[in-house]
């Protein structure tokens, strides 16, 4: 083993917290075995053997966006031949599907568009909360958060209030990006600042709601950057205990503004098990299959990894940016994918509650 | 206890080049993943001191998707007179040759279906064809010089003997899929046994043609079918010594026969042919193989991102720029790698990649 991590695993069996230089050492670490052991360890200490996937739909409203982040494939102005703005039709067409399709969850995210007021928004919440109850609505990213507070002049903690009262159920991670400005500067220079979209989850976890948080890695970061990135990730999450799932995010580079390769397999698993044994506080790490590619996201498995998000059925943000993945995965692939990893899959719902154990023998 | 002590020893008497089909069962089913990454990976650093990385430039040829062993795993094969039958001209031999050379390459691997009026005269015509060009050749699997074999009525030594006179450089391991009979019954009946297979490959060894071995697994195949195939490979290269390197591979199902028998559909959850279960095949390989220098990641099949982590798996080989990939695209999966590709994924694992020329073999 490389002598720098003899101590960081020490510090890993014994439960003591990672410094930053631990991350960076991890990071930067080529005993991949070492790393995924210790990620391994670390996951199954908070998970055991269960593997959580979460049969979902997600839809994207509108691909109009005010901001035009250099990483982004997906935003485009209100001229372009590919823009698009669903109706509140073609929205509920959407979620009536995943509704026959025993969808426990409607992920909701999109560009910030120029126009739509919030209005829309939270008649979209109330209309699917009544046609479809049950069915978790996890929507918004901190952009969106912070559009909605502009465009209405609404604190905040009023906007979320309101979009809570409507039906929204948790918020998603997106958005988060790189936080350190110098790195923000260069990527997404018109999008909300890492303060900021701290500043906004800290007021959602304040309001009793869930959420995620991204990093998006394999740009212009440093591995420095990206451990600063989760330096605030768990202090936030010291304060206030709201984000339930790390989710690193793997960079594509095509029709983007960034010339960059994909990020590569050891990358991808790096980020999600250095991501694993730093966020001693956060009690899952996943690995979204959509982005890294399915057999990536099943050695994840080993790798600290105990969800692999969902079923997804219609995914438009990264395939613009040429994801080479499908944009749906049936409930059996997702469970023998797990399985095949010695794993157990569990179908959880929008806050890690069991829906139903796959145990070995039962087939999808 | 016992299973942990089993497996610890399996690896002991890998070691000692001992290990036995039970030994490679023990290795593929019950080590921690990483426990099984490290030792194949000391063997991969024993045998590649400095973390070098080979690959190759080259280009793959398939001559003719006229086959007449219609293998229920190949979506690549036509019967003759289908309307995607084809057999290459010469003009775009030469030209798939010359864009090679262009590109730098030094090598193209040809190989094809057994096309049912092909006999050793159209063979040895067709290395001609390859060899007026400056460009090594890799190519004829053993199905394919059995075959030629056949048709013609001569020996396979004869066959050999006139390839290797027209030519022929090495031949690839194609064709081994998995070395058992029983396995070959269910997926290839109409392929040759592995009797012939190892037969066609001592008798190149003898004649000084290197050549490279394969396995495909994640078909029907059990984990001991599996563990038989390494000890075969392992017997045969103790005899001849005349492997270069081993390269497994995923059966890939799309557009298959086979994908829609219920016997693989059984074997599908218990076997290997997944990310998870290709990376342990790859280390048990390593592991076992110890007497074969090279083992080859597939990127063809895994994709760039599951072959470099192959690289921590035992894997000290990246393969071929290929250029062009027909069978494993003929069932729905089609990666692709340039050699920039190729050389800043080996680096960013850590390794120094070197390109290799002649003398080893690629597919």
């Amino acid at each position: 083993m490389e002598p720098s991590l003899e101590s960081i695993r020490d510090k890993v069996s014994a439960g003591v917290r990672l410094s930053e230089e631990d991350a960076l050492a991890l990071f930067r670490s080529r005993d991949i075995h070492a790393v995924g052991e210790m990620a391994d360890f670390v996951n199954r200490r908070v998970n055991g053997d269960r593997v959580y996937f979460i049969v979902n739909r997600h839809i994207n409203p509108t691909n109009l966006c005010v901001n035009r982040c250099k990483f982004c494939a997906f935003g485009k102005g209100r001229e372009e031949p590919l823009a698009y703005t669903m109706t509140m039709e073609e929205i509920l067409v959407r979620a009536e599907e995943a509704w026959y399709q025993n969808a426990t969850e409607l992920h909701i995210v999109g560009g910030l568009h120029p126009d739509l007021p919030f209005d829309f928004y939270l008649r979209m919440l109330r209309i699917i909360r009544e046609r479809f109850p049950g069915m978790h609505i996890q929507a918004f990213t901190a952009v969106e958060i912070d559009h909605f507070s502009r465009i209405t002049g609404l604190s905040l903690g009023e906007v979320i209030r309101q979009l809570k009262e409507a039906g929204l159920g948790s918020l998603p991670g997106g958005g988060a990006e790189i936080f350190d400005p110098e790195v923000r500067n260069r990527i997404c220079p018109e999008k909300i600042s890492g303060d900021r979209w701290l500043e906004v989850m800290e007021e959602v976890h304040g309001a009793g709601l869930r959420s995620n948080a991204t990093m998006l890695y394999g740009h212009v970061e440093t591995l420095a950057s990206r451990v600063d990135h989760m330096r605030r990730l768990r202090e936030l999450q010291d304060r206030t205990g709201g984000f339930q799932s790390f989710i690193p995010l793997a960079f594509h580079p095509k029709n983007t503004e960034i010339a960059k390769g994909y990020t590569t397999g050891l990358t991808d698993l790096l980020s999600l098990a250095v991501g694993r044994i730093y966020l001693d506080n956060f009690l899952h790490v996943k690995s979204f299959w959509i982005m890294v590619g399915p057999r990536i996201a099943q050695i994840s498995l080993h790798f600290g990894v105990d969800d692999i998000d969902g079923t997804v059925v219609e995914e438009k943000i990264t395939h613009a940016a040429g994801a080479q993945t499908g944009q749906e995965m049936t409930v059996a692939g997702l469970v023998s994918m797990i399985r095949q990893a010695g794993k157990i899959p569990v179908e959880r719902d929008t806050l890690y509650n069991v829906v139903r154990e796959w145990p070995e023998g039962e087939t999808a | 206890m016992t299973s942990t002590l089993s497996w610890r020893d399996a690896l002991e008497r890998a070691a000692e080049d001992r290990g036995n089909v039970e030994d490679a069962v023990l290795l593929l089913r019950e080590p921690p993943l990483f426990d099984l990454g490290r030792a194949a990976d000391a063997v991969r650093r024993r045998l590649h001191p400095g973390d070098v990385v080979t690959y190759i430039v080259d280009r793959n040829i398939n001559y003719t998707n006229i086959c007449s062993c219609q293998c229920s795993f190949c979506a690549f094969s036509r019967e003759k007179g289908a309307p995607d039958a084809y057999v290459l001209s010469d003009s775009e031999l030469s030209r798939k040759i010359e864009e090679t050379l262009d590109a730098g390459g030094t090598q193209v691997l040809l190989q094809g279906g057994l096309h049912p009026d092909w006999g050793l005269a159209e063979a040895v015509r067709l290395v001609r064809a390859v060899k007026r060009h400056p460009i090594r050749l890799h190519g004829f699997s053993p199905p394919e010089i059995w075959h030629f074999s056949n048709r013609s009525g001569v020996s396979v030594a004869e066959t050999i003997f006139r390839l290797k006179e027209a030519g022929l450089d090495s031949l690839p391991g194609g064709g081994a899929e998995i070395l058992d009979d029983e396995v070959r019954g269910v997926i290839s009946p109409r392929k040759i046994g592995w009797r012939q297979w190892a037969e066609v490959m001592r008798e190149a060894h003898r004649q000084g043609l290197p050549t490279s071995a394969t396995m495909m697994f994640g078909s029907v195949e059990t984990p001991e079918h599996i563990a038989a195939h390494l000890v075969r490979v392992r017997e045969l290269q103790e005899e001849t010594g005349g492997f270069t390197s081993f390269i497994p591979w995923t059966f890939q199902s799309g557009n298959t026969l086979l994908s829609r028998d219920p016997r693989f559909g059984e074997r599908r959850v218990s076997g290997f042919g997944h990310a998870i279960g290709y990376l342990r095949v790859l280390a048990v390989s390593r592991i076992i193989l110890r007497n074969v220098r090279t083992v080859q990641v597939s990127w063809v099949t895994m994709g760039a991102k599951v072959a470099q982590v192959g690289l921590f798996f035992g894997g000290n080989d990246y393969g071929s720029t290929m250029m062009e990939e027909n069978v494993v695209a003929s069932a729905g999966v089609a990666f692709r790698m340039s050699e920039e590709e190729i050389v800043s994924t080996i680096r960013d694992a850590g390794f120094r990649p070197m390109r290799r020329e002649e003398h080893r073999c690629s597919t």
